[in-house]
């Protein structure tokens, strides 16, 4: 078995004097798509920053691609990483491409390989025909491929995604999702992302890992929603409806490894009112009947007897 | 006017410190940092008093103020929780009130202090134009080098840092260059004047052009053009140069914006 893309061990990290992260350890295999969950401020945007080497381990080790995190950073860390979206600066002086161009700076190989390397990007991901559109110009999800076209431009071997779906509405959040796995078969990409929304992630991904400062659960994704370990980590319940999935179902059938997923896979249906912070991200996928809600925490817990 | 060697070597300074203000002024449009420019050109202002009570070369003491205000305020707004407008308006003041405050212990001085205020490109001696164009240079190479990174860092820090990029030091470079580029302007328009060549040359470009390319040359024309017409309307009206170079630079920006808004 080829080494793992990502290896995490005893990670601890602190943030102004907080302990944010406590002996977070994993590994990511080349071409396998982890998901990372768990309630807001549990460390899951400092985790990505860690595995970039953007912040100091306080203990433990994480490794990518088989060198130290912290020190890949310092010589740009070919990592290819889409961070939690705002919309570009609306007047931006660059076209699509410079920008895309912009991720494999770093790497210091010559114009015309990184034009090319550019243009490469932008196809893969199929805008290649805004190349010399200005950024501030584009729509939501046009700037969304395009910082994943700097993404790829940057590292064909390891994505990071911090919540890369945000603001995106669902079949703009389904396409974005294909996208990726198509990519993730074409170059054999590992794949790390981040979301508050467990359903699409767990439609999505091969391994989920779920954390609250402490890493909670990991393993396959039926078996961490239906775990215990999850109520666990969010404090909360979930209630589990057949048939969620009407959104992933087709693409369930694209790849039959995931259909046994869609057939069992329930939906995680809400039951009473969500969380305060999470309320505004549910509300918007609760027509779809699909949204993941956990119940009150105040209620007691049904699965934890 | 360019029969006499004094104004040759005038315009040669007009034209380089309009290149120069342009090329940086395009950053300093595109990170909004025309209130940092205001600030260094303060602090420089007590830094050549200190150095003409002290009988040391004003612009040398003047340029050091400059960039230990720049890299202060670069350290502390980064370091504190304060506002970065809020740090440049602490430094600012405390390195102008230093200055004069001493300088009005000592005695004199405050004609030759005035000549650092409003600029005097027409004094500008051989040796002096080669030490400015030397500072040019460095401010140009240094932009040069760095440049797709500033605009990385300008178009989003974040994930600028994320693909290796020293921010804090790109950052900080970003800041001495504008206080060099200070230490030049204020010799040649004045303290109070350089501001105009830092920001409205790259203004005027930035509605004109939306490709960096177009902009950063436009700039750069722009301010070049802006200190040559100064210079010669200054000539020709017998007005103050640096305020004449500025007066420019504006009506270009004004004539530009009902030009682009009809």
């Amino acid at each position: 078995m080829s080494a793992p893309v990502v290896h995490i061990a005893g990670a601890t990290v602190h943030r102004d004097g907080r302990l944010v992260l406590e002996g977070i350890g994993f590994e990511v295999a080349p071409g396998a798509f982890l998901g990372i969950c768990g309630p807001n401020g549990a460390g899951k945007t400092t985790l990505l920053q860690a595995i970039l080497g953007l912040v100091p381990l306080a203990a433990g080790r994480i490794d990518v691609l088989g060198r130290p995190a912290a020190e890949r950073a310092r010589s740009g860390n070919g990592i290819g990483y889409v961070p939690q979206r705002h919309a570009f600066p609306p007047d931006f002086p660059a076209h699509a491409l410079d920008v895309v161009r912009l991720g494999r700076l770093h790497q210091r190989e010559g114009r015309v390989r990184e034009r090319h390397a550019a243009e490469e990007a932008l196809a893969r991901v199929g805008i290649a025909e805004l190349a010399s559109r200005p950024v501030g110009r584009l729509s939501g999800g046009e700037q969304r491929r395009v910082t994943l076209a700097q993404a790829l431009c940057a590292s064909s071997k390891l994505l990071i995604l911090d919540e890369p779906t945000v603001g995106l509405d669902l079949p703009a959040e389904q396409e974005f999702y294909a996208l990726v796995r198509r990519l993730q078969g074409e170059l054999g990409l590992a794949v790390i992302a981040v979301s508050h929304d467990l359903v699409a992630l767990a439609g999505e991904a091969d391994h989920l890992v779920c954390i609250n400062r402490r890493m909670h659960v990991h393993g396959q994704p039926d078996d961490v929603i239906h775990s215990h370990a999850l109520r666990e980590a969010y404090s909360c319940e979930f209630d589990f409806l057949a048939g969620e999935i009407a959104h992933h179902e087709g693409h369930a059938r694209e790849h039959p490894a995931r259909a046994t997923r869609a057939d069992d896979s329930s939906a995680l249906v809400p039951r009473s009112e969500p969380q305060a912070s999470e309320g505004e991200a549910r509300a918007t996928r609760a027509d779809d009947a699909s949204a993941l809600v956990p119940r009150s925490e105040a209620e007691p817990s049904e699965g934890g007897a | 006017m360019l029969e006499h060697a004094f104004m040759q070597r005038a315009l040669v300074a007009a034209l380089g410190i309009g290149v120069v203000c342009g090329a940086l002024g395009f950053f300093v449009v595109l990170r909004r940092l025309a209130f940092v420019g205001v600030g260094i050109s303060h602090a420089a202002v007590g830094g050549v008093a200190l150095g003409l009570l002290l009988g040391l070369p004003p612009l040398a003491v003047g340029g050091a103020f400059g960039v230990a205000v720049a890299l202060g305020i670069a350290t502390v707004s980064r370091k504190s929780r304060l506002g970065q407008d809020t740090v440049i308006g602490v430094f600012f003041s405390g390195a102008l009130a230093l200055g004069l405050a001493l300088a009005s212990a000592g005695r004199g001085g405050q004609q030759d202090l005035f000549a650092y205020l409003f600029g005097n490109v027409l004094a500008i001696g051989p040796r002096e134009l080669l030490a400015l164009a030397g500072l040019a240079t460095l401010v140009i190479g240094g932009l040069a080098t760095t440049f797709r990174a500033q605009l990385f860092l300008a178009f989003d820090e974040e994930l600028a840092r994320a693909y290796g990029h020293r921010v804090g030091a790109l950052d900080a470079l970003l800041l001495v260059l504008l206080a060099l580029t200070v230490v030049i302007g204020v010799r040649l328009v004045g303290a109070l004047l350089v501001e105009a060549l830092l920001v409205v040359p790259a203004a005027t470009a930035a509605l004109w052009a939306t490709h960096y390319r177009g902009q950063l040359a436009l700039s750069i024309g722009l301010g070049a053009a802006s200190g040559a017409l100064g210079l010669a309307l200054a000539w020709q009206l017998d007005l103050a140069v640096g305020a004449s170079i500025a007066l420019v630079a504006v009506v270009g920006f004004f004539a530009s914006l009902a030009w682009r808004r009809r």
